[in-house]
């Protein structure tokens, strides 16, 4: 038992690998104590708390979410969840959504890679999902900058793709009942931003990198 | 509760099960360390994961029938469970299916059990091809997806006809009053299970020792009618020589067995045509840390329903 990791979070953790099944494969890295962030495709409110819990406990207390602030402060037991449970870091995405213009949004840009990057610290590793919100599963949307510029801030921290199989079947967007069917995740080979690499070039290979590691087909 | 341990005719069923397993380990393990060709280490593999499933059965049959027909209704129940979940993993749904599995899941597979212990005999019956027939269609039809509808509806519908509604009628077993058999039921349950597994393992055996005609190559190659006649016709042996344990004459529990036999070897003929169609070879492919559970239990899906109405019409007055 780690004294870092929240109770509610460790009990949470066991219920969702219980109704998620999920079998992991780490194929492209071993775990890790070193600082990394891991990225993945998003389509369930069950991704972060199942990758989280895929793990090695000493790993799973210096990992903390990245979270929408509007989402995760609307209602006090979402709000208890991301502070206290999983001690995410909530990032105010709404104000780089309406810009009044192009300096403002990447003022707060920065302000937000600012947060990540004090977040990170010197032990910490970050979940994180780039695609910004939940998709239907069914393929994986464009990635937001944010890995891009946080990956050239912190170029020591490792960049782990990561995809999560099925869990869109298990807990889609908009419902709150699981259907507990099985599902994988897989922890691919280390990405990194190449010497001079366009933004958009890199994000793309990215994503690839995820998708690359679906192992079933089309869910 | 624990009326099971006073059998002695259960002790001696479940002693000769331990000991056919422990042989049946010794020589897998000796196979093991002689595999002469690749094909034979793979053969080899496969017999000792299916020697492997049956030791933690074993265990779980045996806690199970020690609490008593309560135990072996959780224990039923969740195999269905698993199995059910390992089905719909791999059968494609939609997202307006959601609802509908979550229903399928959490209501209607424990609600099936609910009547078995009930011994509500009529709905436990008619539930699941009836109530659930017209539930199942209705409520994907409410989510409001007409893509594939019939198709998806169907798949739903089977998974919880074969993973719920046909294994739940192996626990039933232990619900029938059978006239000078009371209290022994659970013998009958471990008789259709033994028949039913040593059938599959034997047939499998066979396949590879003295197989050649294949029955349908395209759905299972490893299936040969030389296979299956003396793998059958071995297990029906077994059967035969088990009727002290059940309520049966020598004769009665040959047919019995016979129709276990053939009836599992149905069962999991059409799960093998279902891998077929979905691409997958094996229901554990994916599930491998899960055991895969359908495969260990196909065949007794098909046989449970009939063996149980074939008990329950001549022998329960």
């Amino acid at each position: 038992m780690n004294d870092r990791i929240h109770p509610i979070a460790s009990l949470l953790a066991a219920i969702a690998r219980g109704i998620s099944g999920v079998q992991v494969q780490w194929a492209g890295c071993e775990p890790d104590e070193r600082q990394r962030i891991y990225f993945a495709n998003h389509s369930s409110h069950l991704d972060f708390v199942v990758l989280w819990s895929a793990l090695p406990s000493e790993i799973r207390a210096r990992t903390r979410p990245i979270a929408a602030k509007d989402y995760w402060e609307e209602t006090t037991l979402r709000r208890y969840l991301a502070e206290s449970v999983f001690r995410a870091v909530l990032l105010d995405r709404g104000s780089l959504a309406r810009p009044k213009h192009q300096e403002e949004a990447h003022f707060v840009g920065r302000h937000l890679i600012d947060d990540m990057a004090d977040a990170l610290g010197t032990e910490n590793s970050l979940i994180f999902f780039p695609e910004g919100t939940r998709g239907t599963g069914e393929k994986i949307g464009p990635f937001r900058s944010g890995l891009y510029h946080l990956a050239l801030r912190r170029p020591d921290v490792e960049l782990v793709p990561v995809y999560l199989e099925n869990l869109n079947r298990i807990l889609p967007k908009g419902e709150f009942l699981p259907v507990p069917m099985l599902s994988l995740l897989t922890f691919g080979k280390p990405v990194q931003v190449e010497p001079g690499e366009d933004k958009e070039v890199f994000l793309e290979r990215a994503r690839e990198a995820v998708a690359g590691l679906r192992r079933i087909g089309p869910a | 509760m624990f009326q099971a341990i006073h059998d002695a005719k259960l002790a001696w069923l479940y002693g000769g099960v331990l000991f056919l397993l422990l042989v049946s380990t010794l020589i897998g393990r000796s196979l093991k360390n002689h595999p002469r060709t690749y094909a034979s280490r793979t053969t080899i593999d496969n017999i000792n994961a299916r020697i492997r499933a049956w030791w933690k059965m074993c265990a779980i049959f045996a806690a199970a029938v020690l609490i008593g027909p309560v135990g072996a209704l959780i224990l039923f129940g969740i195999i269905s469970f698993l199995a059910m979940r390992e089905y719909m993993t791999l059968v494609p749904t939609r997202r307006g299916d959601h609802r509908t599995l979550f229903w399928s899941f959490f209501v209607i597979m424990p609600l099936q059990y609910y009547l078995i212990g009930m011994q509500w005999y009529i709905v436990f019956a008619v539930m699941i091809p009836v109530l659930a027939c017209i539930f199942i269609p209705v409520s994907i039809a409410i989510a409001g997806d007409t893509e594939n509808f019939l198709e998806r509806a169907s798949k739903i519908q089977f998974g919880i006809m074969i993973c719920g509604y046909s294994l739940s009628h192996a626990p039933a077993l232990l619900l029938l009053r059978i006239p000078g058999f009371e209290g022994h039921d659970a013998r009958l349950l471990l008789y259709l299970v033994i028949v039913d597994q040593v059938s599959g393992g034997l047939q499998y055996v066979w396949d590879k020792l003295i197989g050649k005609h294949k029955i349908a190559w395209r759905v299972s190659p490893n299936k040969t009618w030389e296979g299956l006649a003396v793998g059958v016709l071995s297990a029906t042996a077994l059967g035969t020589a088990l009727w002290w344990a059940t309520p049966f004459t020598p004769l009665q529990s040959a047919g019995m067995s016979l129709l276990i036999c053939t009836l599992g070897f149905d069962g999991s003929l059409v799960t093998s045509a279902i891998k077929r169609d979905i691409g997958i070879k094996d229901f554990g492919l994916m599930i491998e840390s899960h055991g895969g559970i359908l495969d260990r239990i196909d065949s007794l899906c098909f046989v449970a329903p009939i063996f149980f109405h074939l008990v329950r019409y001549y022998f329960v007055p």
